[in-house]
C-alpha cells in the first residue's frame, strides 16, 4: 500500500491502523532497533572468544528478526478471542516441547533447556511464559463472572503443572518470573487479601527451601551477600564496565571491559550498554521499557473486559519484572540471575516469545467498541 | 470513523464490572511498585557513575609548574653537587586495557633485554588492572616504549635519587629506598629536612679532599693488599670533617647490589682497638695529671707481668726509657706506668671527657657504640693506656686527639658545614700539655716511627698505631690494624689526618713491613701533599730555626741516640 490508510478503510489493515496504539507500537520497534545496535556492541567480543566469526550473533539476530516482527505484527492483528486461542495452543505446544526437553534437551552447565532443531536452538520455556500468563487470565476472568466456575483452580493446576516442569530442567530465574507473574495476575483478579497476606510468607518460605535444597543457587545468593566468599568475577566486570563508561560512554566499539565479560552478548548486555554509550544511555533505554509498561498499564485502566485486563497485565509484568531482574543483575542490585533483557538481548527464543507477547499486548490494547472480545 | 464498525451492545455483568473495578485499583497498586523498582535501579546507576566517572579522568590544564624536587640536593661545603633527583618514567600497564598481551609482552621484552618475556606474559594476563613493568626509565627506554604504541601502557612521572659520582663519599651520604625514602647515611639522618621541608643539606665535606682521600686508601689497600682501608681529614679547630671514607665501597645508586662488607662504613660503625695511637691520649693525661713531665723516666728494662697477661715493648729497649724515649719508641710498658700513676678513676674520667665512652654524636645512623670493659680494674687501665681492651671507633679516636693537640679544647666531629658554629668547645686539657703532645708528634716524624708521614714545609706531626686483631684465638699477629694519626702544621696545627688499613700484606717496598708507619704515613703523605695546596695552605720554610726550636723537645736522651732508629 503506497496510500496512507485513512480513517474509513476497513480492510484489515486499516482497521488495524487505526486501533493499535501506535505509542506503544513505536516504542517497541525504537526497543528493537537498540537491540540491533547492541548485540553488534556485545556480540563481536563474545564470539570472538567462542572462536566464531565476529558477526556471528548479529547476523543470527537478523536472521531471527523477521520471524519475530511477523509473529509481532500478526498477532497484534488479532481479536482478543484469537489471542486466547492462540495461546491456549502455545500452551499445550509448550507443555509438549517442555516433556520432549527433558528427554532430548541438550544438557549445558547441568541444566537442559534446549531442543536442538538443527537450525535452531528453542527454549521452550520462553514460549510458556506468555502462554501461561493469557490461558490463566482467561481462567481468572471466567471466575469473576457470576455463574463463573472455579477458573482459579485450573489455574493453580496449570501453574504448579508448570512450575514443576520448570524445576526439573532446573530452570529457576524462569520459575521466579512465571511464579511471580502468575501471582500478581491472582492479586489483580482478586485474591482474597488473606492469602496475600498469606501467601507472601509462603513465597519466602519456599525462597528459602531453594536456597537450602539446591546449592548452585546458595552459591550465587552467597556470593552477593559476600563478594569475597567466591567467584565474583562476572559482577565485578560488569561493574568495571560502568565505571569505565562514565556519563557518556566510551563511545560505540571502544569499549575494553566488555572483551572480559562473561555472557555480554546476553545476561550482561546492559553493563556493554553502560561501558560504551553511558550510564545517560541506560537511563534512557530504562526510560523506554518504563514508558510501554506505564502506557500499557493506562490503557488497560480504560479496559472493560476482565480477560483483556488481566492477560494484558500478567504480560506487562513479564516484560517489566524481566528487564528488572536482568538490569538489576548487572549493577549488582540483586543476586545474578540469568535473564534476557527483552528485545535487546541475544537469544532466538527470548526473541521469537518476545514479539509473540508484544503483538498479544498490541492486540489486547486496541481500541474496541465492546467489552466483548468479538466485534 | 469508530462508528462505521458494528456497534454490539454493552452486556454488563454486574458482578464481573466489580472485579473489574477491584482489578483497575490493584494494577495501579502492581504498577506503582514497579515504579519503586525501576526507581530503585536508576538510582544505583547514577551511584555507580558517580563512583568512578571523576576519577577515571585526568585533565592537563595550563601550563606545566615549574619543576619542584621531591628530594633536596645534598652539596658539599663548596656546593659541588653529591646527591639529586631527576624525573623520569616509570612504566605500567593495566592488562585489563591491553588488546593483545601476548603480542605486548613480546615487544616489551625486545625493548628491555633485561625482562622476561615469561614474566611479562604472566603480568600482562594476570586480572589486575594494575602492574609494574618497570621502574625509572631512561628517555631512550621512554620513547622506545612511546613508539611501540600500544594501547594499556602508561607512564608514570617518578623521581628518582641520583648520586652523580658513583660510589663517592657514598658512607657518608648513604641511600634512599624505592620511595625515595632516606635509609641511610646523611639521606636517613636528614630525610624529614630534605624530603619534607626540601632544604639542601651543605656538608663540612670538601669534595677535592675526599677524593684525595679516597685515591690515597685505595692505592693503600691495593699496594698492600688489604682486605679494608678507611681514613679521614678533620678541621681540628672546628670540628667539621673535610673526608671520611671507608674502603670497599658501594655506589649508592644501586645500594641493593651492595655486600655487607661493601655498606660498612669502618670510619663510624666498626670499633676497634686503636693501639699505639691511644699513647697519645695517655701521654697526655700524664702530663695533665702531674704525674709525668718531660723529665720524667721508666723503668722499661723487663716486662711486665699482670695475672696471665705479659706487657711487653717491640723491639724492646731493656733499660730505663725518658718521657720523650717511651713516645719515640711507643713503649708498652712506659705508657702503662705513666697511666698507674694516674690512676685507674681518673684515667677513666680522663677518656669520658674525651669523648672515648659514649658513641660519637656524629650525624649518621651507622654509629657504633664503644666497647669498653666493666668493671674497669687496674689490669684495664694498664692495656687501655696502649689502646688494647677497648674498642672505638675511628671519629672518637681523631676527635679526642684533636682536642689534645687544638689547645685542649673537645669540638665533637661533625658532616654539616658550620656544624658546630653555635656550640661552645670543651676545655679537656691545658694549652701547655697540647703544646708538649704537638712537640713530641713533630719528634716522632722527624726521628721516630712516622718519618714517612713528612711534607716538607707542612711541618707534620705524628703517631703510628699498629694493632694485633683480636680474633677467636686470642690476638693475631699476623693479621694487623695499621694506622697513622696525623696534623699539621704542628707549630699551629688545624687538619687532622687519619689513615686505618685493615690486615695489610707487607710488600718489597716496605721490606715486609705491615706497621702503620710503613703502610699509613706513605699514605698521610699523599694526602696532605695533595690538600694543602688546594686548600690554600701556604708551606712554611724547611728548617726554619726558629719553627723547629719551637717544636723541639728540651731534653736529653738517655741511652742510644735517636738516629739509630
Amino acid at each position: 500500500m503506497n496510500t496512507s490508510l485513512h480513517r474509513g478503510d476497513n480492510s484489515v489493515l486499516g482497521r488495524w491502523w487505526w486501533t493499535v496504539d501506535r505509542q506503544l507500537l513505536f516504542a517497541t520497534m525504537l526497543l528493537i532497533l537498540c537491540g540491533i545496535i547492541m548485540i553488534m556492541a556485545a556480540g563481536t567480543p563474545v564470539a570472538k572468544r567462542i572462536g566464531a566469526p565476529s558477526n556471528y550473533f548479529i547476523s543470527h539476530h537478523l536472521m531471527v528478526l523477521p520471524v519475530g516482527l511477523l509473529l509481532l505484527f500478526g498477532t497484534s492483528l488479532l481479536s482478543p478471542l484469537y489471542v486466547r486461542r492462540l495461546a491456549v495452543i502455545g500452551l499445550l505446544c509448550s507443555f509438549l516441547a517442555l516433556l520432549a526437553t527433558l528427554l532430548i534437551g541438550v544438557e549445558i552447565k547441568g541444566a537442559r533447556r534446549w531442543i536442538n532443531l538443527g537450525f535452531f536452538s528453542l527454549q521452550a520455556s520462553e514460549f510458556l511464559k506468555p502462554a501461561l500468563a493469557v490461558v490463566c487470565a482467561w481462567m481468572f476472568a471466567e471466575w469473576r463472572k457470576e455463574q463463573g466456575f472455579k477458573g482459579w483452580l485450573v489455574a493453580i493446576v496449570l501453574f504448579a503443572f508448570s512450575v514443576l516442569l520448570l524445576m526439573l530442567q532446573p530452570d529457576f530465574g524462569m520459575t521466579s518470573i512465571v511464579s511471580a507473574v502468575w501471582f500478581t495476575q491472582f492479586f489483580i483478579s482478586g485474591m482474597p487479601l488473606i492469602l496475600v497476606i498469606i501467601g507472601i510468607p509462603l513465597m519466602v518460605l519456599g525462597g528459602v527451601g531453594i536456597y537450602h535444597l539446591f546449592p548452585h543457587v546458595q552459591s550465587r545468593i552467597n556470593r552477593f551477600l559476600d563478594p569475597d566468599s567466591g567467584d565474583t568475577y562476572q559482577i565485578t566486570q560488569s561493574l568495571k564496565a560502568f565505571k569505565n563508561g562514565g556519563w557518556f560512554g566510551q563511545g560505540p566499539g571502544e569499549g575494553r571491559v566488555k572483551l572480559h565479560l562473561p555472557d555480554a552478548h546476553a545476561d550482561f548486555i546492559f553493563s556493554v550498554l553502560g561501558e560504551e554509550f553511558g550510564i545517560f544511555a541506560c537511563l534512557l533505554l530504562i526510560a523506554l521499557f518504563v514508558f510501554i509498561f506505564y502506557r500499557g498499564v493506562r490503557l488497560l485502566l480504560g479496559e472493560k473486559n476482565l480477560f483483556v485486563l488481566l492477560a494484558a497485565a500478567g504480560l506487562l509484568t513479564q516484560f517489566m519484572l524481566q528487564a528488572f531482574v536482568n538490569i538489576a543483575s548487572s549493577i549488582s542490585l540483586i543476586p545474578t540471575k540469568g535473564m534476557t533483557l527483552p528485545f535487546i538481548s541475544y537469544g532466538g527464543s527470548s526473541l521469537l516469545a518476545m514479539s509473540w507477547a508484544m503483538g498479544m499486548i498490541l492486540a489486547l490494547t486496541r481500541k474496541r467498541t465492546s467489552s466483548r472480545m468479538r466485534e | 470513523m469508530l462508528s462505521t464498525l458494528p456497534l454490539i451492545p454493552l452486556i454488563t455483568d454486574p458482578f464481573e464490572a466489580k472485579a473489574l473495578r477491584r482489578a483497575k485499583q490493584r494494577l495501579l497498586l502492581v504498577s506503582i511498585f514497579c515504579g519503586v523498582l525501576f526507581i530503585c535501579i536508576a538510582v544505583s546507576l547514577v551511584n555507580l557513575s558517580f563512583s568512578s566517572a571523576t576519577k577515571n579522568r585526568q585533565y592537563l590544564l595550563g601550563a606545566p609548574k615549574a619543576y619542584q624536587p621531591e628530594r633536596a640536593d645534598v652539596l658539599d661545603r663548596n656546593g659541588m653537587l653529591l646527591a639529586t633527583n631527576l624525573v623520569t618514567h616509570s612504566l605500567f600497564a593495566n592488562p585489563q586495557d591491553l588488546i593483545e598481551p601476548i603480542v605486548a609482552a613480546e615487544k616489551l621484552a625486545q625493548t628491555f633485554p633485561d625482562l622476561s618475556f615469561a614474566d611479562l606474559k604472566a603480568k600482562l594476563l594476570s586480572d589486575k588492572e594494575f602492574v609494574w613493568i618497570k621502574r625509572g626509565l631512561t628517555p631512550q627506554q621512554y620513547l622506545a616504549v612511546n613508539r611501540l604504541g600500544l594501547p594499556g601502557l602508561d607512564f608514570k612521572r617518578e623521581e628518582k635519587r641520583v648520586y652523580p659520582k658513583g660510589a663517592f663519599a657514598a658512607h657518608i651520604l648513604g641511600y634512599t629506598d624505592v620511595d625515595d625514602k632516606g635509609i641511610a647515611g646523611i639521606e636517613r639522618t636528614f630525610n624529614k629536612k630534605l624530603s619534607h621541608q626540601k632544604e639542601e643539606v651543605l656538608l663540612s665535606i670538601d669534595e677535592r679532599v675526599q677524593h684525595i682521600l679516597t685515591h690515597a686508601l685505595t692505592k693503600a689497600m691495593t699496594d698492600f693488599n688489604a682486605v679494608a682501608a678507611g681514613g679521614l681529614v678533620l678541621d681540628i679547630k672546628t670540628g667539621e670533617l673535610l673526608a671520611m671514607a671507608s674502603l670497599p665501597d658501594f655506589d649508592p645508586n644501586i645500594p641493593q647490589q651492595a655486600s655487607k662488607e661493601e655498606l660498612f662504613n669502618r670510619m663510624t660503625l666498626g670499633v676497634y682497638e686503636m693501639g699505639s695511637t691511644v699513647k697519645i691520649l695517655t701521654f697526655a693525661m700524664g702530663l695533665e695529671n702531674g704525674t709525668a713531665t718531660l723529665q720524667s723516666s721508666y723503668d722499661a728494662t723487663q716486662q711486665l707481668k699482670v695475672g696471665r697477661f705479659k706487657i711487653d715493648d717491640y723491639k724492646a729497649k731493656r733499660r730505663w726509657l725518658s718521657f720523650p724515649e717511651v713516645f719515640l719508641y711507643s713503649s708498652n710498658i712506659g705508657s702503662v706506668k705513666i697511666a698507674l700513676d694516674v690512676g685507674v678513676t681518673k684515667h677513666r674520667e680522663f677518656l669520658q671527657k674525651l669523648g672515648l665512652l659514649s658513641p660519637a654524636p656524629l650525624e649518621l645512623p651507622e654509629m657504633g657504640a664503644p666497647l669498653i670493659p666493666t668493671p674497669w680494674n687496674e689490669v684495664n687501665t694498664m692495656t687501655i693506656a696502649f689502646g688494647h681492651g677497648f674498642s672505638v671507633n675511628a671519629i672518637q679516636l681523631c676527635a679526642s686527639i684533636g682536642a689534645v693537640l687544638n689547645g685542649g679544647q673537645f669540638i665533637p666531629a661533625t658532616l654539616i658545614k658550620d656544624g658546630n658554629k653555635h656550640k661552645s668547645p670543651t676545655p679537656v686539657i691545658s694549652p701547655e700539655t697540647s703544646e708538649i703532645i704537638r712537640r713530641l708528634m713533630r719528634m716522632n716524624v722527624i726521628a721516630g716511627t712516622g718519618t714517612k708521614a713528612e711534607v716538607a714545609g707542612y711541618y707534620v706531626g705524628g703517631k703510628t698505631g699498629t694493632s694485633e686483631k683480636n680474633s677467636a684465638k686470642g690476638y693475631n699477629k699476623k693479621s694487623l690494624l695499621s694506622s697513622f694519626i696525623a696534623a699539621y702544621p704542628m707549630y699551629d696545627p688545624r687538619y687532622l689526618v687519619f689513615v686505618m688499613v685493615d690486615e695489610p700484606k707487607g710488600n718489597a717496598k716496605s721490606f715486609g713491613y705491615a706497621t702503620g708507619g710503613w703502610v699509613a704515613a706513605p699514605a698521610v703523605r699523599e694526602i696532605i701533599a695533595k690538600m694543602s695546596p688546594l686548600l690554600g695552605i701556604m708551606p712554611a720554610a724547611v728548617d726554619d730555626p726558629a719553627l723547629n726550636e719551637s717544636l723541639a723537645v728540651p731534653i736529653e736522651f738517655i741511652g742510644d741516640t735517636i738516629a739509630d732508629h
